[in-house]
This record gives structure tokens, sequence and C-alpha cells, in this order.
């Protein structure tokens, strides 16, 4: 025992050894350089995207219709209102499908039928997205007999599902029991109760996550190559097919003219800024309590 | 996606006020039928929970539906041409010979390039976050790395096919033809359309994933590790490779797959820069195809039914797989965060 102490008194902590320092800075600005090295491609996108599509975007492209090949000018007009038709109709059928089953989950889910449906989900959501486009085709299409904006929606409605689902369950968990407790306790009925009190709690962050596979799937292109198809032309028909800004920018960025390129890269800049604005949109107008009604 | 991005704490705090509407009495003074009726709220209750449980039942059905659809309109290709599909390398709609080999090779390739480039970027992106930058960083950093997510597929392939591959055939090409040239993964002429650019294109579309989950296992990781580490004498990075890292293998290991996952059936981007082509060549720098791809190139204009269904078995094949590599990759990911709530919904 005397021993020891005396070599500690003799031997102070040691500093650290100059190899361990310098490992320790060598990782430390490895973290850092890896953090540049994925902020770098992030700015480029956005910063290209910006000079690219700002410059590209004029009057005639947001109010005409695409000119026939070779021809400059013209627009993708049909296509955006198209994307926002097909994406209206994923929306009726995908979010109610999607908020109900999140409310299963939470409120009557936690056991093993639960446990089935909320993995059911996660593997939804980790299918393809042109598997998806795929099912759509063979229920939809084949049925119909050609490609239609429904086939479209019903594809895109498959993909909102999953993720609308898993959120609302989340968000409805956060929800106090104590409050469910007290509408219980006053005589409101359970399924009242879920929907003016539980889920009109949690409105905010279910939208929230409603506007999250909203924006997923407006970038989609693969479910709709075969379903939606694409159009010259304008169309508001269910049944026939419709142009949509993902395909539109596809068939541009591949096409051979300068001016396709162009139009590409204004569309792929409408698109975002479409996204964007429709999802702080919806998210600001659930702020102010405008959609408080549930 | 960005999931964490969700406003967990700015929710509406539970208001008063909505209870007090819902129990509100009528005016007092009118004689009116009881507000709720006994039994009325029990039937009430029964359609409601039958609604929500169709509901949660059409999730299942969609899954059942996918897998019916696809098996029941592979059955000709697969009586044409059973296991051998999986293995011929002939790709020929023309004398209706079809094997899927060039497709499957294409999307490993990429897939696992595209991890070779974004696992050491992801994990170091995590690693700083959770550990090593300011506190007021981290909100806003992990914010920028998710909006990578929230990027179109086909905005990535327009920015690879007009940005990435010039940048790719002017300096990267080159350099490694010169520095890596004699491994012959990197030879031949390069015109920029590759399995290189693929992979390049899906590392970066990957990176989000992975950190974003890499992330959240690092933090469940309890603090007394880190601590423990520390009062050990060890130095930051000892901390993170023997507190941190070690303790959250399993988790990395499932963002990973996951990440993989999210490669294997990326469609638009690969197929605007992979230079769709049936072959399989040994060298990067040489177009290929993949399974998703093929799909998106040639399913509308497939004619014939053997042609057709050849393209949906590639797609069967493509969902099996993604469904066992996500299985797999949500079952560690849950081993490492069990008991959190699950936020892992890449």
């Amino acid at each position: 025992m005397p021993d020891t102490q005396q070599t500690a008194t003799r031997n102070p902590v040691p500093p650290i050894a100059l190899r361990r320092r310098i490992v320790d800075h060598i990782m430390t600005s490895l973290a850092v350089l890896t953090v540049i090295l994925v902020l770098v491609p992030l700015f480029a996108i956005f910063a290209y995207l910006v000079y690219r599509g700002v410059g590209s975007i004029n009057w005639a492209f947001l109010t005409q219709t695409p000119k026939p090949v070779g021809e400059t000018g013209g627009g993708m007009a049909n296509a955006i209102v198209g994307s926002a038709f097909i994406l209206a109709l994923a929306s009726i059928l995908g979010v109610p499908l999607g908020v109900g089953a999140g409310i299963y989950l939470a409120e009557y889910g936690r056991n093993r039928f639960g446990d089935i449906i909320r993995f059911t989900a996660d593997v939804l959501n980790g299918v393809p997205s042109i598997v998806i486009g795929i099912v759509a085709y063979s229920i939809v299409v084949l049925a119909q007999g050609h490609f239609s904006a429904l086939a479209g929606g019903v594809a895109l409605a498959i993909m909102m599902v999953p993720t609308i689902s898993r959120t609302t369950e989340e968000m409805l968990l956060l929800v106090p029991q104590a409050l469910r407790e007290a509408a219980y306790g006053l005589g409101v009925p359970r399924w009242r109760t879920t929907l003016s009190i539980t889920l009109r709690t949690a409105t905010s962050g279910v939208i929230t996550g409603i506007m999250l596979a909203f924006a997923r799937v407006a970038g989609e292109t693969a479910p709709l190559l075969f379903t939606a198809l694409g159009n010259q032309f304008w169309n508001l028909k269910v049944s026939e097919p419709t142009a949509a800004l993902p395909l539109q920018i596809y068939a541009y960025a591949l096409s051979p003219y300068d001016d396709w390129h162009r139009q590409a890269w204004a569309g792929a800049f409408v698109l975002i800024v479409l996204i964007v604005t429709s999802v702080a949109a919806v998210r600001y107008a659930v702020r102010r309590g405008t959609f408080g009604a549930a | 996606m960005a999931f964490s991005a969700l406003p967990r704490p700015d929710m509406p705090v539970p208001q008063p006020v909505e209870v007090t509407k819902v129990s509100s009495l009528p005016p007092a003074g009118r004689r009116t039928a009881p507000l709720l009726p006994a039994r009325s709220g029990e039937t009430g209750d029964h359609i409601f929970k039958f609604a929500m449980l169709l509901c949660a039942l059409a999730v299942l059905a969609m899954l059942a539906l996918i897998v019916f659809e696809l098996v029941r309109h592979s059955g000709p290709s697969w009586h044409a041409f059973g296991f051998k599909f999986f293995g011929g390398h002939d790709w020929d709609p023309v004398n209706e010979q079809f094997g899927a080999m060039p497709f499957i090779y294409g999307t490993l390739v990429s897939s696992l390039l595209a991890l070779l480039i974004a696992v050491p970027l992801s994990i170091g992106v995590a690693v700083f976050t959770t550990e090593m930058c300011p506190v007021r960083l981290r909100g806003p950093l992990s914010f920028f790395v998710e909006l990578l997510a929230a990027i179109p597929s086909v905005v990535y392939g327009l920015w690879a096919i007009f940005v990435l591959i010039p940048l790719l055939t002017r300096y990267a090409g080159p350099f490694l033809a010169r520095t890596l040239g004699w491994t012959g993964l990197f030879e031949g002429p390069f015109y920029g359309v590759s399995i290189l650019a693929a992979g390049v294109i899906l590392a970066i579309m990957i990176v989000p994933i992975i950190s974003s989950i890499t992330r959240e296992v690092l933090m469940v990781v309890p603090q007394h590790q880190r601590e423990a580490a520390l009062a050990l004498g060890a130095t930051r990075w000892e901390m993170i490779r023997v507190g941190v890292l070690r303790n959250a293998r399993a988790g990395i290991m499932g963002a990973i797959i996951l990440g993989l996952g999210r490669a294997l059936g990326e469609t638009m981007a690969v197929t605007m820069v992979i230079g769709n082509n049936p072959q399989i060549i040994k060298s990067l720098f040489a177009p290929g195809y993949t399974m998703a791809s093929v799909l998106a190139n040639e399913f509308s204009e497939a004619t014939g039914q053997v042609y057709r269904s050849a393209l949906i078995e590639i797609g069967l094949a493509l969902f099996l797989v993604t469904i066992v590599v996500n299985a797999l990759a949500r079952l560690l990911v849950w081993t490492v965060t069990r008991g959190q709530p699950s936020r892992a919904n890449a």
C-alpha cells in the first residue's frame, strides 16, 4: 500500500499521450470534413436549382401547354394543374384511410393485431415506388383499359397511407390520457371523445404528418410513369391520361433540346416552390386555427 | 424522411375550452331529452370502431394486394423461365428471351457503391451532430441534412445530368483512371452516364436517411457510458469509439441497411444517369441498368404477355428484396431504440 502511494506522488497524472491527442484531433477534423462534404452537394443543388429555375421561368411557361417537338416556347401549365389534380385525388383517397388507421392504432391497437398493422405499414413504407406503380397499373389501368389520372391518384394514395397512419398514431398517443378520462367522466361516448377531444387536440401534429406524406409523394415520378402517363394537353377528367410536373421534368431532361432543358429546370423549381408553399400554407393555417374543427 | 422535424413540443396545450364545449348542458329551464341517451353512445362506438378497423385493414389489404397482383402477373414469365430467369444474361424482347442478371448486377453494384460512399459520410455527420458540435448548431444542421431528403428524386436526376456528370467526366474520371485504373474497375472510355454516376447520386440521396437514423440511435446511448469513458481519461474520440459507437453498433447497422433498402428501390435519378445498357461490364465507367430503371423505361411500352410478365417478375423480386432488407433493418434499429417511440420511418 505505501508503495503505490509513493509512486502516485512521484508520478502525477501523466499528460495524455501525444499520439492519442493527435488521433483525437484527426477524428474531429474528419467529422467536420464529412459535414462539409454532405452540405456542399445540398447547397450546390439548391443554388443551381434557383439559378437555372429563376432564369428559366417566364409567363409562357406558367400559362401555356407544351409546344410540339422541336419548337421553342410553350410551357407546363397543364402539368402544374395536372399534378395538383392527381395530388388532390391521392389526398381524397389516402388521407381519410391513413388518419382512420392511425386512430385505430392509437385508440384500439395496443395489442397483437395492432402490432401486425404497424409492421405492415412500415413494410409498405419501404416498398419501392415503382413497384407501387406496377400494382396501380394492374388494378386500375388494366381494369379501365387505359391510363388515367385516377390510377396515378391511387398509386400516390397507397404511398401516403402508411406515413399518415404512423404519424397520426404517434400524435394521438401524445394526448394526455387525463383528457380522454375527463370526457368519459362527462358521459361523452368514446367515438365522440376520440373525434372531438383527442383528434382535435392533436390536429396540428396530424396535419403536419399529412403534409409530410403529401410533400413526399408530390415529387414522385416513378409511380406515375405508367398510371397517369402524361399528356400534352389540358385534362381534368379522372379517367383520362394526365400530365404531371415530375413526368414532364423527366421527359424534358432526357430530351436533346436546350429549350426543353431550360423548361425542365423551370419545372423543377416550380415543383419545389409549390411543395414548400403548400406545406407552409397548410401549417400556417393550422397554427392560426382555421382548420381547428376536426 | 424528415420525421424528427415533427413539431412534438409545440402542439397546442390541451385547452379546457374544448372540454366545456362538449359538456355544455342545454340552457336551464328548458326541458329537453337527456343529452346522451344511455345506449346511443354504445352503438356509435361500435360503428366508429368498425369504421376505424376498416381503415386499418385497408393497410393490410394494400400489402396483400401488392403481393397478389405481382405474383399473379408474373406467372407467365415464371412458367416460361423458372429459376433460370434470375441467372440469365440475355434481355431480348424481340425473341422473347428474358434473363434478369444484368439488372440484378447493376442494382447491387450501384447500391453497394452508394453505401461505400455514404456510410462514412453519414456516420461522420451523425457523430458530429450528436457528440461534437455546439448544441446551438445541432438543430439547423440536422434540418439542412434532412432537407436533402425532401428533394424529389427527379430533381436529383436533373442535377446529376447537368452538373454531376460533367464534373465526373472532367475531374473524377481521369483521376480515378490514373490512380485506380489497375483494379480494372475504372477503365475504358468514360462518357459520364455510368454505374459510377448512379452510385454517386444514390450516395447523396441516402446520406440523410442513414445519418438521421444513426443520430437517433446515438442519442439513446446512455449518458453514463460517455461519462464513464471520460472519467477513465479517454479523449473525446476514444469516448466516442468505446462508449458510443460500440454501444450503437446494431442500430447503426440497421440504419445502413435501411439506406441500402432505399438505394435498391430508387428509380428516377438512377434511370437518368446509369445509361440503361443491359450488359454486365466490370468497369464502373461503363453504363449499366438496374431493376427499377428497366421497369421505368420499358414497362409502359412492353408488348406481349411474356415481356410484360418478365418485367413484373423483376418488380416482384425487387419487392421481396426490399422487404427482407427493411424488416432486417427495423429489427436492428429496434434492438437499440427499444422502449423509445419508433421514429425510424425512413
